[in-house]
Order: structure tokens, then C-alpha cells, then sequence
């Protein structure tokens, strides 16, 4: 399996189908009971006999199932998180069994709201429920008693991805050793809030968006303009400052006119563009919506530690300087509330230039955490 | 294991008098706790939930590494997210003098434990008093070894000074652990004038 590059090599997506029957179907927090439901899912590595080793990595608003490996040889692009995923990276494929699942409502091989209703046999689009972080992670559950899985080793997720770490240690208290929650929040601020609004605003403004009934050519622009606003919150003015300063592209002075004179722009235009490729529209409405109606406290009145009260889980959570989109400030709460509670946690606020991209680029410091994190959680499962 | 702690705190006196004092399964916090050393041994020989606060990245890393939970802070920032009486005991080894107002701090500590463990390095050990008073200048020792410009020590004080403190504050001192170079039996004899550093054992006294 293992490839020349020291990566993975070749990896599988598979589909895990469940919701067809009345009985069986996934019970949403909106209040309906919704299926069939696809997980797309990868899975790397082997579980071991006692069925201790098993790590869920959850992804971000963006990501997907596809966190390491190749789908093909000519596949140009690995994983999203390949740096740190493989056979003795971070999440080590020779110790663990590494799986991920893409969410429920995304539009990467899971049932999202580009998906066909088999009631109407037409797309969902904007008839899709509303969906939150918690109906993601029930969804999730489901898959993990698929995979004969009794309790994660660890569950691992930056951004949207470690609200769900957090939503899990609440919701399945038996089922999760550890968790690992990088840049996250416990609630979405309203910061966030406005500008996801904003995002969804650029995309449902698009003439092309057509009430959510878009053809094959959806609100491209809507859509790209989405994505650059949201560029901008995962970078720092430092790193802006470092990566473009005032530079200009392919220009000796400036240009007079309104084309990307700048470097930032042409970086900002090429990150819309090429993520209107990759990405549905519908779904960027429906997985915002989720995080906007993240709050973990929400039923213990604002008190997030009397929203841990269930929680059994030993956590690292890590935050990054220059985040200001969740700022290390969210972490310390989360931290500070699990303290609250007893709860074994470690933090560590990474100094970095990076913003909240550095979840995904200081993969040097977060992979010496993981590594190390992990190990000493599984010596305390190893038999 | 035991003697895998002594070579690992070769240096640190204090901390192997601190973990010999501190009794087994009790839960202990330790404020700056470095790479957490003396937090592992109480955790694998002692049995002791513990948890550290520490300032530096590195530190922090290492701490994940043996498998103490730490937690990348600022002491400066007070104890506040932590509930009253959230510990038996609360370590504070070699960083009074560092912090911007110990005796907040040591308040702050109290309320959340029932004891601390406090070691101090002492500005009134002779060699200090020496350099001071014949040779004029601030004193730069083994354990104060930065000079006046540069040091992060802005709350120096003496053993006496300490003492006083808790009294002001109503706390005990339980015990005194005084600390020599080679040699403990001076230091002992005249804690204050021959001990380069001190354990306190203090406790929240009659109220």
C-alpha cells in the first residue's frame, strides 16, 4: 500500500447507506425523521482485535471524506490533511484506524442538498432540512456501529470540524476516550455569524442561484465570493502582510483599472475560482447554517461547563495566536469550563502567524501534540 | 522509578523535597509546571490526578509528551476558571518572585486548595547579602542568575519576608523545608541567613 512519497498510497471512499426504512430513519433536531442518508466514508489503517485503536477525524466546512492517500495514481492533489495522516505521521495508519466520513449535508458523496429525494426523485436543494453540528454527529454514530466500533480511541477535528469532537464527548459520553479539538469554539460568535450571512447573502443573491434550482452551472460568483470572504477570516493581516504585501501581479505599476492589480486579489480570485469547482453552493448554505446554530451551552443556559456535565473524555485543545475567526480566547472557555468539570485537559496556544488556516499549515507543532497525545491514550487502553 | 526522579530533579531540591511531602491520590495542581516532571512521578508513583499550568510553548509540548495534562497559560491571569477547593494541594516551585502580585496569587492559590507547597528562593541567603552589602551590587546567584536589567525575578524576597506574608494573609506554615548547597545542616540552623531556598508547606490557618 504504502507509495513511494511515504504517504498512504492509493485509498478507497466507501458509502455506508442507512434511513430507508420508517424505523430506522435519522432523527433531526428540526424534528424531522429523515433518510436515507449516504456517508461517504475512508477508512486507513486496521482495527485491531480489541477494537481500541480507532481515531474519527472530522473535517471542516470545506473538507471532505478524503483526508490522505491518493484516489488514483494520476490523482494530483492527496488529502486534505495528508501531512499529518499516514504510516508513522501524527495519526499513524500503522497504529490506528484512522476513519472519516464527509457530513451529513455536504457534497462529497454524503446525502447533502444536492442529493435526490426518493420521494419526489428530484433534487432536495433548499427542501432539505435544516441541519445542525448534532445531526452530523448522530449520523456519525450511526457509521461507527457499522464499523462494529464500540468507542473512538480519539476524536479529532479543527474548525467546524472540532465542534463536532465537542458535540460527541457530550452526545456519546461512552463512546469517546479522547478528543482532539484544534481552532475551534463551543458556540459560533456572532462575529461568525455575520459573516457566513454574508457568505450565504453573496450565494442566494446570485440570479444564477435560482431559488436553490440551479442546473449544472450554479451561482458561481455567489458562491466564489463566499469562499473569498471566508479566505479572508482563516488568514492574519501578518500573514497577508508576509505572503503579499503590497505586490503587485504581473503588473510594474498599478493598472488603472478594476482587474486584480494585486497579489492579494489574484490569490483571493483564484481561491473563489477554483473552489466553485469542488464545492456545491446548497451545501455551503446548509453546512454554515449548521455552525451558525452551534452552541453547546444552549441548554444548560449559556453554562458550558453544566453543558460538559456528561462528558468522560480527555481532551487537547489547541488554538493558534493570530485566529481571530476562533479566536484562542473560545478555546481557553472550552478549556476553562472542562477544568470546570474535572476533566483531564491539555492547551496549548500555538504562536503563529498563519491565522486560522494554521490548523491546517503547522502541522510540525500539531503533529508533535497529536502524536504524542494519542500515544499516551492509547498506552492507557493497550491491554 | 524513584531514583528515575532523583537523576531527573538533580537539580531541583525542591521539587524532590515537594514530592516526597505531597501524600499519595491527592489532586494536585502545579502553577508553572514546566515540562512537568515532578506532575508525571506524582501521577505514576503517587497515583496523584494532577494538572499544570505553564507559560512556554516547548514546556507545554513536553508535558503532552509524558502524559501530564497542562494547560498553556499565564499565571498573571489568576486562578479565576477554577472553583474553590478544586484541589488538595497547589505546587508553586521557584516562581513566586516572577509573578506580578504573589500575594494575589497566593490568595488565589489558597482559595482553590487546601495547601500549598511553595519553594522560595531566598534574597536574604548570605552570599546574596553579601555581594549586596560589601560588594555593592544586586546579587546574581545559582538560582538568581540573571543580572537586575533582565531578570523576570521582580518580586524578590526573603525567607522572613515570606513568613510575614502568610501571617498578613492568616495562612500557617505547616512546615519549612530549608534547602543548602551541599550541605542542609546550616541552612537549617539559620534558615534565613544560610539557606539559598525554602519549601513552605502552607495552609489556610485558623480562618
Amino acid at each position: 500500500m504504502a507509495s513511494v512519497d511515504g504517504g498512504i498510497g492509493i485509498v478507497e471512499e466507501r458509502d455506508f447507506l442507512f434511513g430507508d426504512k420508517p424505523g430506522d430513519k435519522l432523527r433531526l433536531d428540526c424534528g424531522k425523521e429523515f433518510g436515507p442518508v449516504n456517508i461517504r466514508y475512508e477508512s486507513y489503517g486496521r482495527l485491531n482485535p480489541a477494537r481500541t485503536n480507532a481515531v474519527l477525524i472530522l473535517h471542516a466546512l470545506s473538507g471532505d471524506a478524503h483526508v490522505a492517500g491518493r484516489h488514483s495514481e494520476s490523482d494530483r492533489k492527496a488529502g486534505w490533511w495528508d501531512s499529518m495522516v499516514g504510516p508513522g505521521k501524527a495519526f499513524d495508519t500503522d497504529k490506528y484506524f484512522i476513519v472519516c466520513s464527509n457530513v451529513l449535508g455536504g457534497c462529497s458523496g454524503s446525502t447533502g442538498p444536492r442529493s435526490t429525494d426518493p420521494l419526489t426523485d428530484r433534487l432536495y436543494n433548499m427542501d432539505f432540512p435544516v441541519i445542525t453540528i448534532r445531526d452530523m454527529v448522530n449520523a456519525q454514530h450511526r457509521l461507527m456501529e457499522q464499523l462494529g466500533i464500540e468507542r473512538w480511541l480519539s476524536l479529532a477535528g479543527g474548525s467546524m470540524g472540532g465542534m463536532q469532537a465537542l458535540q460527541w464527548a457530550v452526545s456519546y459520553p461512552g463512546s469517546v476516550k479522547s478528543v482532539i479539538a484544534i481552532a475551534t469554539t463551543s458556540r459560533l460568535s456572532p462575529q461568525s455569524i455575520a459573516f457566513n450571512w454574508v457568505g450565504r447573502e453573496a450565494i442566494m443573491g446570485d440570479p444564477g442561484w435560482m431559488g436553490g434550482e440551479y442546473g449544472e452551472k450554479g451561482p458561481e460568483k455567489g458562491l466564489s465570493i463566499a469562499r473569498m470572504l471566508g479566505h479572508i477570516t482563516y488568514l492574519s493581516d501578518e500573514s497577508m502582510a508576509r505572503k503579499f504585501g503590497r505586490n503587485l501581479q504581473n503588473l510594474k505599476d498599478y493598472a488603472f483599472d478594476f482587474s486584480h492589480n494585486f497579489q492579494v486579489e489574484s490569490y483571493l480570485r483564484h481561491q473563489g475560482l477554483s473552489f466553485v469547482e469542488r464545492f456545491d453552493a446548497n451545501s455551503y448554505l446548509f453546512i454554515s447554517r449548521a455552525m451558525d446554530y452551534f452552541d453547546l451551552s444552549e441548554d444548560s443556559g449559556g453554562d458550558l461547563a453544566a453543558a460538559f456535565a456528561p462528558a468522560t473524555a480527555d481532551f487537547l485543545v489547541v488554538s493558534f495566536s493570530s485566529d481571530w475567526l476562533f479566536p484562542p480566547e473560545q478555546s481557553r472557555h472550552i478549556v476553562g469550563a472542562l477544568r470546570k468539570r474535572g476533566l483531564d485537559v491539555s492547551y496549548c496556544n500555538i504562536n503563529s502567524i498563519y491565522g486560522h488556516d494554521a490548523f491546517l499549515l503547522e502541522t510540525g507543532t500539531i503533529g508533535k501534540l497529536v502524536s504524542d497525545f494519542l500515544r499516551n491514550q492509547f498506552a492507557e487502553v493497550e491491554p | 522509578m524513584k531514583t528515575i526522579l532523583r537523576k531527573e530533579l538533580d537539580d531541583r531540591p525542591d521539587l524532590l523535597a515537594i514530592f516526597d511531602l505531597i501524600e499519595p491520590s491527592s489532586k494536585v495542581m502545579d502553577l508553572g509546571c514546566g515540562e512537568g516532571i515532578l506532575l508525571s512521578h506524582l501521577k505514576l508513583q503517587k497515583n496523584c490526578p494532577v494538572c499544570g499550568i505553564e507559560i512556554s510553548q516547548e514546556k507545554i509540548l513536553e508535558c503532552v509528551a509524558r502524559g501530564v495534562p497542562a494547560i498553556h497559560g499565564d499565571l498573571d491571569d489568576g486562578l479565576e476558571g477554577y472553583p474553590d477547593n478544586a484541589f488538595d494541594c497547589v505546587v508553586l516551585s521557584q516562581t513566586l518572585q516572577a509573578v506580578h502580585r504573589p500575594d494575589k496569587l497566593l490568595r488565589d492559590m489558597m482559595r482553590v486548595a487546601n495547601r500549598a507547597y511553595v519553594s522560595l528562593i531566598n534574597i536574604g541567603h548570605i552570599r546574596a547579602r553579601l555581594q549586596i552589602a560589601i560588594g555593592g551590587i544586586m546579587p546574581v546567584t545559582h538560582s538568581l542568575p540573571s543580572q537586575w536589567f533582565e531578570t523576570k525575578n521582580i518580586h524578590l524576597s526573603t525567607i522572613l519576608d515570606f513568613r510575614n506574608l502568610c501571617s498578613e494573609l492568616g495562612f500557617a506554615i505547616d512546615k519549612t523545608v530549608p534547602l543548602g548547597y551541599r550541605s542542609h545542616f546550616l541552612a537549617r540552623l539559620w534558615p534565613n541567613l544560610f539557606a539559598p531556598m525554602c519549601v513552605f508547606v502552607v495552609s489556610k490557618g485558623g480562618g
